[in-house]
This record gives structure tokens, C-alpha cells and sequence, in this order.
């Protein structure tokens, strides 16, 4: 066998299905291989960046790595943006990028780039491959790096000699890495202590994340509320992990959170975080984030503890090892009181919008919801859109809301999609994307429209990036700078030029009719271009860096907003 | 800022310093002195180095190191508990008539001349970091040309793991 054959093999070996894939000179070998291999499909992809997301979106949908293989130099450079979106948000990916030969390297070679310099912070663990015997090792290690533990994107470079070259294949059964353990149950004493915090709280709140979904918790979270009667709140990236539909969830917190989450999280007088990592669009201001409730983390990275917010017990471990294990430790609480206060805030402030003045994105999203029954797979790109999706189209199940969080990557949402259907095709897969987002991956029409995969692309198009004229309107005055979207394509007739079905809705009253259309449409992808309000705002919101408590509900009539201090 | 010495047991391989290196960076750590070498087991290396930073943040930097793929382990060491030692070599463009001030020094701190010419001393010293600073300190007044730290080496006292 060649090196090549070797990666093939290997690729077969982990069940992998799926390639995003595209060829130039430094992978054509792999390229070659493949054509061997007929259970591996490629899809062959546009552009390398869509590729990863492809790939995100497959891994984000069923819970399997996602494997991408591109050519060196720029094929290489444009995996980026998808390695850090994957690495933000702990998704397991597999990217083989093809290299310049070893007497090459270093000498500027053609379409030669670092990678594995370039990658280096943005991915849990890469390999440049020196040696095609070393292949099946790094094969089998790169897939138990990316999927166990806390889930990462790995990357191996692949000189084309290397990958060219004759070799040994024995394939190992299992890894040998001597610095990487990974925590699987929690430790007993640390469970008892966070059961007693538990026992002794009147006001609890469980704040569910990602890593609740990577472990597959959904479950005993829900035996877990249900059992103490405590509410829950989900991440962005948390969704799905506890049904949003069940009287216990408070939906999403933080800075687009609902207002009764927000509210549950000032109030609470005990919070445990369940595979969440207190990012700063949860805490607002860290100094003032609940000050006087325990704090109880749960996660499997120990280097999240105390990196934000100092718990008084850490339980390192998976979530659902580490729930089941707690369990039996707890019992109801004596919550009452504190249920009623979050059901009261439920009512007195529900995410609203205005019924009147035009088609409105909220409404879309929300008929979207009610007309899948809250079933479908939702992808989103980022900006107003996500977080409007994140407030009316509920989760009820793992699995089903693909969001680039961390990263905050535009342009994700589409050829997420096209990922997840193909690994779900049985499932309604709809992408939510901004008339910004869809704009900057949106050569993957032909991929989409190649594969024939039923996805609906519902663009939310305000002909603005929503959320900077959003800020631009809060924060600075009205000084609208580079967010105004003038140039956008007819998309519908941009659809067509692919050979991809088109929906149009200009008004609120043809929402139901042409959703119901798009979404009974399965021969192939299509577009719905909703052109909703050009101005409109994401409310609630707590400004980056003010506290929970300084959440707005809307825009305040009476005065002028200050800057915010954090980031973005 | 604060100086601690934190000792690191890595795989021998590519790429490792840059991943180290990164952690301290992207933190926010300045480092002061590094050296790696390899261990008794040839497939590992220890590195210990030397960083300046918020006491802090020093527990995330050590999970931060530790959850790196190709570290074994990563450690702080407490003076108290550890064997800390420095090699420098001091090149002093002295002709024969300071010889013996220079000398005095040497003897007083247990050093030693490896090198001499007419117009220059080449001086040895292992110790303390604190030693070799004070050397550092005397030899400046004299004519100090030249000077070469190895970076502090540690390792934990008794049977304790470093």
C-alpha cells in the first residue's frame, strides 16, 4: 500500500462516509485513492472553507467526526475559519491537507504553506507526517483526539511524497498518548460535596451547554430537573439539550437570552453549569454575575475552571457519566416559590414582536417553528437572524441547532446544511441565514444543488448586517458605518442561475402559504427569500460587559445608551 | 507580576516549543528563560522555564499546558521543595592588573576561570539564579563583556516527581 492508500484505508476503518473535499496538486494522490474506495463518498465542495463547514454541519447533526481533505497552500489556508469555528465550539473534525514534498519544505515551494504553524491555536492537535509508516498511528490517534474528551478539530498535513510513498500498514487497535486522559465519571467526593450544595438551594437553576449535547446528556438533565424541580436554562449551543418545549426550560440566557432566563440567573441562589463554560456572553459582567448563588461547574476540560468564573465545586468529568452518578443524591427540592416567581416572569415578559408594520423576521421564524412542529434542523449564519432563530424556533431534541457560537463564523449556517442533511437525510434541515452570511459561502448552491439534498434556505434578508446597524443605532448615535447591504442580488433569480428552486415573501400574509410550500418541496434545495424590515432590533439585550441585571427589554425610550465596555 | 519556575515533561517531538510557547503568550506570560533537554527516557523531554506573570493566572496556565496533547505533565515548583541550579559564563575585557579582584570574587563564590588571555577572563559559576545575579552585579563594575545564563534547571527534592 501507498501512504495514500494507507489514509483511505484508515478513513474506511472509522466509518467515516463523507469527504468534503477539494483536489489540487499537493492531495492528488489521496484524490487518487479515493476513486478505490467506493464506499467513501466526496462531495466535492466549492470553496475549502465551505467544506469545513460541510463538515461541522455533518459532525453537529450526528454526532460523527467530519472529515475534510483539501490541497496545500491556500486549499490549506482557507481551512481556517472552519478550524476555529470547530475549536470554539468543541466539534470533532478531521482535516487532511495536502503538502509539498519534505525536500520542499521550508524552501517556499510552490502553493507550500506552514499549516501546521499557521493551525496551531486553532486546533485541539495536529501532525505534519513525515513518514508514510507512521500514517496509520496518526490515522487512528487523530480520530480518538477529535472525538473523545473534549471534542476538537485535528489536523494532518500530508506531504505529497510522503502520502506517495510505499509503506507498512499495520493498523493499530488502539492509541498510546501517554499526556492525554480522558475524564470520564467525576470524582465521588466532588459529587457528594455538589449534591449538598444542591440539597441546601431554594432557587435553583441548571445552566445547560454544549458539552451537555457532546455527551449526549439530554436525558438525565431531564431526569435531573425534573427530579429537583429546578428550571433550565440552555446556551446558544446548549439548545436541544433540555426540551425548550417543557415547562421547566426557561429558554436561552444571555445577551439575546429571554428575559424570564436572565432574570432566573439574578435571582437564583444556586447555579450549576452543565458542559457550559461561562462565556462572556452568558456572564456579562463577570464581577457581577450572580454574586451570591454557589456555583457548581460540571465539564470535562479541568482548564475551564476558575478560567472565568471560580465555582465551589468542579466535577471534571463527561455530563452524563457525571449526572448519572448524582442522581441518587439528590432528591426535590422545596423550589415552589421559586418556580412560581419564573413562571410570573414567563408571563410578564414573553420574546414579543411587533404584529404591525410590515414583514417582520421574528414572525417568519416563528411560523417556521410552529409549521415544523419544532422538528426541524436549524442552521444559522450569525447576526440578528441567529439570535431570532435562537429565541422562536425551539429545540426539543439534541443535535438539532447548528450555530457557530465561539466563533461567531458568518457564512457557516449554509453549507452546514448541506452537511447535516447528509448525514440526516430523513430530517427537515433548514438554513437560516442573513442576506450578509449567505453571501460570503453561497458558491455552494452548486454543491447543494449537486447532491440534491431537500434543504430550505430561508434568507432573512433586511438588506443591512442587522446586529452592526443594530448597534450602530444603540451605541453610536445613528452613525450607520458599512452596514448597509446595497448590491444584493435578486436571490431567487441567483437560485435559479444553480438550478435551485425559489420562494418569495414580501408580506406577512403569504408567510404560512409559502412556508408550508417550501417546506413540502423535497427535490432538492431550495431558497425562500423572506425581505423583511429593513430596521429592526434583537431584543432582549444586555450590552457587552454591563451585568445580567442591566438587561434591556427594549429600546429605552428616555435616554441615550452608553458604549458598552466588553468586546463585542 | 510574579517569577515562577514550572516544569514541563513533553513528548520529543516537532512542534511541541511552539505549542508551549503559545500558551504563555496568548496569556499574557513573558518568559525568561527556557531549556529543554531530554529526559531519561529518550521519547520525552523536560522543559523548565522560567515565566514572569499575574499569580492569577498561573493555576489556567498550568491546565492550559496540561490539556496541550503533548504534555505529560506540567508543574509548578516552590523553591523550598526543589534543587534550582544555573550555569553562566562571564566574558571580562580586563588586562592583567585586575586579575586579582576578579579573582577574590571567583574564590568567594566558588567559581572558576575556564579561559584567559592578556586582555581577557572567561569565568564559570553554577548556583543560585540569586548567585549568578550578584555575580552578574560585581563583574559589571570590573568590565563585563560578555554574559551566557543556561536558564534555571529544576528538580523536586526526595522522591517527589518533577
Amino acid at each position: 500500500m501507498n501512504g495514500a492508500q494507507v489514509v483511505v484505508e484508515a478513513l474506511k476503518r472509522e466509518g467515516v462516509k463523507y469527504i468534503f473535499g477539494y483536489p489540487g496538486g499537493a492531495c492528488m494522490p489521496i484524490f487518487d485513492a479515493l476513486l478505490d474506495a467506493p464506499e467513501l463518498e466526496l462531495v466535492l465542495v466549492r470553496h475549502e472553507q465551505g467544506g469545513t463547514h460541510m463538515a461541522d454541519g455533518y459532525a453537529r447533526a450526528t454526532g460523527k467526526p467530519g472529515v475534510v481533505l483539501v490541497t496545500s497552500g491556500p486549499g490549506a489556508t482557507n481551512t481556517v475559519t472552519g478550524l476555529l469555528t470547530a475549536q470554539m465550539d468543541s466539534i470533532p473534525l478531521i482535516v487532511l491537507t495536502g503538502q509539498t514534498i519534505t525536500p520542499n519544505l521550508g524552501k517556499d515551494a510552490f502553493q507550500e504553506a506552514d499549516i501546521f504553524g499557521v493551525t496551531m491555536p486553532v486546533v485541539k492537535h495536529s501532525y505534519l507526517v513525515k513518514d508514510a509508516n507512521d500514517l496509520p498511528k496518526v490515522m487512528k490517534e487523530a480520530f480518538h483526539l477529535a472525538t473523545t474528551g473534549r471534542p476538537g478539530p485535528v489536523l494532518i498535513d500530508l506531504p505529497k511524497d510522503v502520502v506517495s510513498a510505499e509503506c507498512t500498514a499495520n493498523f493499530p487497535e488502539n492509541t498510546d498518548l501517554p499526556g492525554y486522559e480522558v475524564p470520564m465519571k467525576g470524582n465521588a467526593d466532588d459529587i457528594v460535596r455538589a449534591a449538598d450544595i444542591i440539597m441546601e438551594s431554594r432557587r435553583p437553576l441548571l445552566y445547560v451547554g454544549a458539552g451537555a449535547v457532546g455527551s449526549g446528556a439530554s436525558k438525565e438533565v431531564l431526569e435531573l430537573a425534573e427530579k429537583l424541580q429546578a428550571p433550565v436554562t440552555t446556551t446558544l449551543l446548549g439548545k436541544g439539550a433540555f426540551p425548550e418545549t417543557h415547562e421547566l426550560s426557561v429558554g436561552m440566557l444571555g445577551m439575546h437570552g429571554t428575559a424570564y432566563a436572565n432574570k432566573a440567573v439574578v435571582g437564583c441562589d444556586m447555579i450549576m453549569a452543565i458542559g457550559a463554560r461561562w462565556d462572556d456572553r452568558i456572564t456579562g459582567k463577570v464581577s457581577e454575575f450572580c454574586p451570591t448563588a454557589s456555583k457548581i461547574h460540571i465539564d470535562i476540560d479541568p482548564a475551564e475552571f476558575g478560567k472565568i468564573i471560580q465555582p465551589d465545586v468542579s466535577i471534571n468529568g463527561d455530563a452524563r457519566l457525571v449526572l448519572q452518578e448524582l442522581i441518587p443524591h439528590v432528591h426535590k427540592l422545596d423550589s415552589g416559590p421559586w418556580l412560581k416567581s419564573v413562571a410570573s416572569w414567563k408571563k410578564k415578559y414573553p420574546l414579543k414582536y411587533p404584529k404591525r408594520g410590515g414583514l417582520r423576521a421574528q414572525y417568519v421564524l416563528d411560523e417556521l417553528d410552529r409549521l415544523s412542529e419544532s422538528r426541524g434542523i436549524i442552521s444559522t449564519d450569525v447576526g440578528q437572524h441567529q439570535m431570532w432563530a435562537a429565541q422562536f424556533c425551539k429545540s426539543s431534541r439534541e443535535r438539532q441547532w447548528l450555530s457557530s457560537g465561539g466563533a461567531g463564523t458568518m457564512g457557516y449556517g449554509f453549507p452546514a446544511a448541506i452537511g447535516a442533511q447528509l448525514g440526516c437525510p430523513n430530517d427537515l434541515v433548514v438554513a437560516v441565514v442573513g442576506d450578509g452570511g449567505f453571501q460570503m459561502t453561497l458558491a455552494e448552491l452548486s454543491t447543494a444543488a449537486l447532491q440534491r439534498v431537500p434543504i430550505k434556505i430561508l434568507i432573512i434578508d433586511n438588506r443591512y448586517l442587522g446586529m452592526i446597524r443594530q448597534w450602530q443605532e444603540l451605541f453610536f448615535d445613528q452613525r450607520l458605518s458599512g452596514c448597509d447591504l446595497e448590491g444584493n442580488p435578486d436571490f431567487v433569480k441567483l437560485g435559479e442561475a444553480y438550478g435551485v428552486k425559489g420562494f418569495r415573501i414580501r408580506r406577512a400574509g403569504d408567510v404560512t402559504k409559502v412556508l408550508k410550500k417550501a417546506l413540502a418541496y423535497n427535490d432538492g434545495p431550495c431558497i425562500i427569500h423572506a425581505e423583511v424590515v429593513k430596521e429592526d432590533n434583537v431584543f432582549p439585550m444586555i450590552p457587552a460587559g454591563a451585568a445580567v441585571k442591566d438587561m434591556l427589554i427594549e429600546k429605552p425610550k428616555d435616554r441615550k445608551l452608553e458604549k458598552p465596555v466588553g468586546s463585542t | 507580576m510574579e517569577e515562577f519556575t514550572i516544569s514541563i515533561y513533553v513528548n520529543n517531538k516537532p512542534g511541541v516549543l511552539m505549542r508551549l510557547s503559545q500558551t504563555f503568550a496568548r496569556r499574557g506570560y513573558n518568559i525568561d528563560s527556557l531549556v529543554v533537554s531530554p529526559a531519561v527516557d529518550h521519547q520525552f523531554s523536560r522543559i523548565t522555564v522560567v515565566v514572569q506573570g499575574g499569580p492569577e493566572t498561573l493555576d489556567q496556565i498550568l491546565r492550559q499546558l496540561n490539556k496541550l496533547v503533548d504534555v505529560v505533565h506540567a508543574s509548578h515548583h516552590d523553591p523550598k521543595q526543589s534543587v534550582e541550579r544555573e550555569l553562566a559564563i562571564f566574558k571580562l575585557l580586563i588586562g592583567p592588573e585586575k586579575r586579582s579582584e576578579v579573582l577574590q570574587i571567583v574564590d568567594v563564590f566558588r567559581a572558576k576561570i575556564v579561559d584567559i588571555t592578556d586582555q581577557s577572563l572567561i569565568v564559570e559559576s553554577t548556583g543560585s539564579s540569586s548567585k549568578i545575579d550578584a555575580m552578574e552585579k560585581l563583574f559589571n563594575t570590573i568590565g563585563l563583556k560578555e554574559m551566557v545564563r543556561s536558564g534555571k534547571l529544576v528538580m523536586a527534592r526526595g522522591t517527589n516527581k518533577t
